[in-house]
């Protein structure tokens, strides 16, 4: 199979992605795009203020079929023709998680095809080679999303990725989401932030960095204290009766969230020895963000490797970039067995069929999970 | 054709040809329907000694059942049907645990919605339902169900209220009873219900407090 697929340009494969509101299903041949198609539940969750977990999961499975069939049209392939079906294991909210993994086994199990449990977060960056072409190993990857803000070095994204930092309490984008809130400007927070950012004054409110004193953690974040002290000082100017200048506090605020994911993005790089970055996850579609990475990545002689917007936000094209990685290195198939996990740790790229399921689990993340009305 | 259903802690099973049940498989474990269906349904077709391109028909429960587990059997059966090419008949999952009771008089059959509820229907024999299957606290339709024979987990979870529960009835779902039914309703002309869920809840809008994991540290 290996063969063929070679000299068709690479592996043909499926992606499927359900971790929290998007139901995505991507196909690529080997590096090459040929369908990403997303069905969003965004809208039925803007009303609550962030993502509901049972209304994503009903959307998931209304959206399944008619996505994977979009997807095989928008391609131009038969769904015979695949070489494999790859399919979001974790991490990501358990019972949305669930709807994609049944399906992709499902659709696997039907087609006569190899499974490819994979990891999310590995997915965001396997996504670039869809983009740029083959990642450079080892890759320097920032994610940063609602849901993750991470440091990650992989010297080979399908077995072997290593968290250097990562967020210590909220995500990058959920910081955005609650400052979006407080300023009523609605929900999700990132891009209505960016915009308000253009007509505002980045210096003109000096809010905190977090964790970027002399002895915090090098690569970890922080965005709970900068998410309080934009409230606080949003709701001084109101209890004062003055106007709240919302261009100037998106713009300071998101400078700030900017600063310290660049500034450790690159102090990790030039720590460990790599010269390329890779930025992915919803909120590398922020163009501060970006211009602010392209600016410091030049002067340390780093190249950067951003994708395009479409494809750093959740999709089944960046699962099927990494299932297709995966038939390409030989790496073993999933078993029928394969079940979600919500914790899944972002040090296994996949979930092989010999998978014992040995990483105890995360009890604070399953803290928060069990609001997941898990099995409601 | 294959029956499966997950609306209730059975992952259940069945190979059907139109008279008879040619393999089955059940297990009963309410937090592992994702992990065990599609096991159960190779471990049925090699009994049967099929693959899975020989089915030409899809039976699912459609519910009611706990949500989570409920959607495994639904987007299981949908993507067979759409990766087959074959054509997927919902059934109400009440109705494969009443036709598996096989009782003549009138009964309710109810099930664990957890939450301190159940999802129940009242039957007037094993193939006829009389009410749309709903969500309630057992305390609230005692006076419905007090005496009536009863069957299902629900009724043998609270006896106090289903006082004419059926020890020996089924307690959960079975495949094999859901493609019986299945097959005489197909071979009588009926329509079946359409693969969608019966919720009976509308989902709770809570969003939690962090709701995507970050990464592990
Ligand atoms: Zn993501």
């Amino acid at each position: 199979m290996a063969d063929s697929a070679d000299s068709r340009g690479g592996p043909l494969v499926l992606g499927i992605e359900t971790s929290c509101d998007e139901t995505g299903v991507g196909i690529v041949r080997g590096h090459t795009l040929l369908a990403d198609a997303v069905a969003s539940s965004v809208d039925e969750h803007a009303r609550f203020g962030g993502v509901v977990p049972e209304v994503a999961s009903r959307a998931h499975l209304e959206a399944m079929i008619p996505t994977i069939r979009r997807a095989l049209r928008d391609a131009g392939v038969a769904a015979s023709d695949l070489d494999g079906i790859a399919v979001t294991a974790g991490p990501g909210l358990a019972g949305a998680l669930l709807v994609g993994v049944s399906a992709a086994k499902a659709y696997a199990y039907a087609l006569g095809k190899p499974l490819y449990g994979v990891n999310h977060l590995a997915s965001h960056i396997c996504v670039d080679q869809l983009e740029h072409g083959p990642l450079p190993e080892p890759t320097m990857a920032l994610l940063v999303s609602g849901g993750h803000s991470s440091l990650l070095l992989a010297p080979d994204i399908t077995s072997d990725v290593r968290p250097l930092g990562s967020s210590i309490d909220d995500a990058a984008g959920e910081a955005f989401d609650k400052v979006a809130r407080v300023l009523n400007l609605g929900f999700p927070g990132g891009p209505v932030i960016d915009r308000w950012a253009r007509e505002g004054d980045p210096e003109a409110i000096r809010f905190p960095r977090g964790l970027t004193g002399p002895r915090d953690p090098l690569y970890d974040f922080s965005f709970s204290g900068l998410k309080t002290a934009v409230a606080r000082w949003i709701e001084a100017k109101r209890s004062a009766g003055e106007e709240v200048p919302v261009a100037d506090v998106s713009a300071s605020f998101q400078e700030a969230v900017v600063d310290v994911l660049t500034r450790k993005a690159v102090r990790a790089c030039k720590d460990n020895g790599v010269d390329h970055l890779m930025i992915g996850g919803g909120v590398a579609a922020n163009s501060r963000l970006r211009a602010m990475a392209e600016r410091r990545c030049e002067d340390a002689g780093i190249r950067l490797r951003v994708p395009r917007p479409k494809l750093c936000t959740d999709n089944g094209a960046m699962v099927a970039a990494l299932g297709a990685e995966m038939v390409a290195r030989n790496r073993p198939a999933s078993a029928w067995d394969l079940s979600a996990d919500s914790s899944l740790p972002v040090t296994e790229p996949h979930v092989p069929g010999a998978h014992d399921h040995g990483h105890a689990p995360d009890h604070d993340h399953f803290h928060e999970l069990s609001k997941d009305n898990l099995y409601s | 054709m294959l029956a499966l259903d997950t609306a209730t802690p059975a992952v259940t099973v069945a190979l059907h040809d139109g008279s008879r049940v040619l393999a089955a498989a059940a297990e009963v474990d309410a937090r592992r329907h994702g992990e065990l269906l599609l096991p159960a349904v190779d471990r049925v077709l090699a009994e049967a000694g099929l693959k899975l391109d020989a089915v030409s028909d899809i039976v699912v429960g459609v519910g009611p059942g706990p949500y989570t587990g409920l959607r495994v059997g639904l987007v299981t059966a949908a993507t067979f049907g759409a990766a087959l090419d074959v054509p997927v008949h919902g059934l109400c999952s009440l109705d494969g645990i009443a036709f598996a009771s096989g009782l003549t008089e009138p009964f309710v059959v109810a099930t664990d919605a957890r939450r301190k509820e159940v999802y129940w229907a009242r039957y007037a024999d094993a193939r006829t339902r009389l009410t749309e299957p709903a969500v309630d606290r057992p305390a609230e339709i005692a006076d419905e169900v007090a005496g009536i024979p009863a069957v299902g987990a629900g009724a043998l979870l609270y006896d106090t209220v289903f006082t004419g529960v059926r020890r020996d009835g089924p307690e959960h779902q079975s495949a094999a009873a859901l493609a019986g039914l299945a097959a005489e309703k197909l071979a009588a002309g009926e329509e079946l219900l359409p693969p969608r869920p019966l919720y009976l809840r509308r989902p709770d809008a809570q969003v939690p407090a962090n709701y995507k994991v970050v990464t592990p540290r």
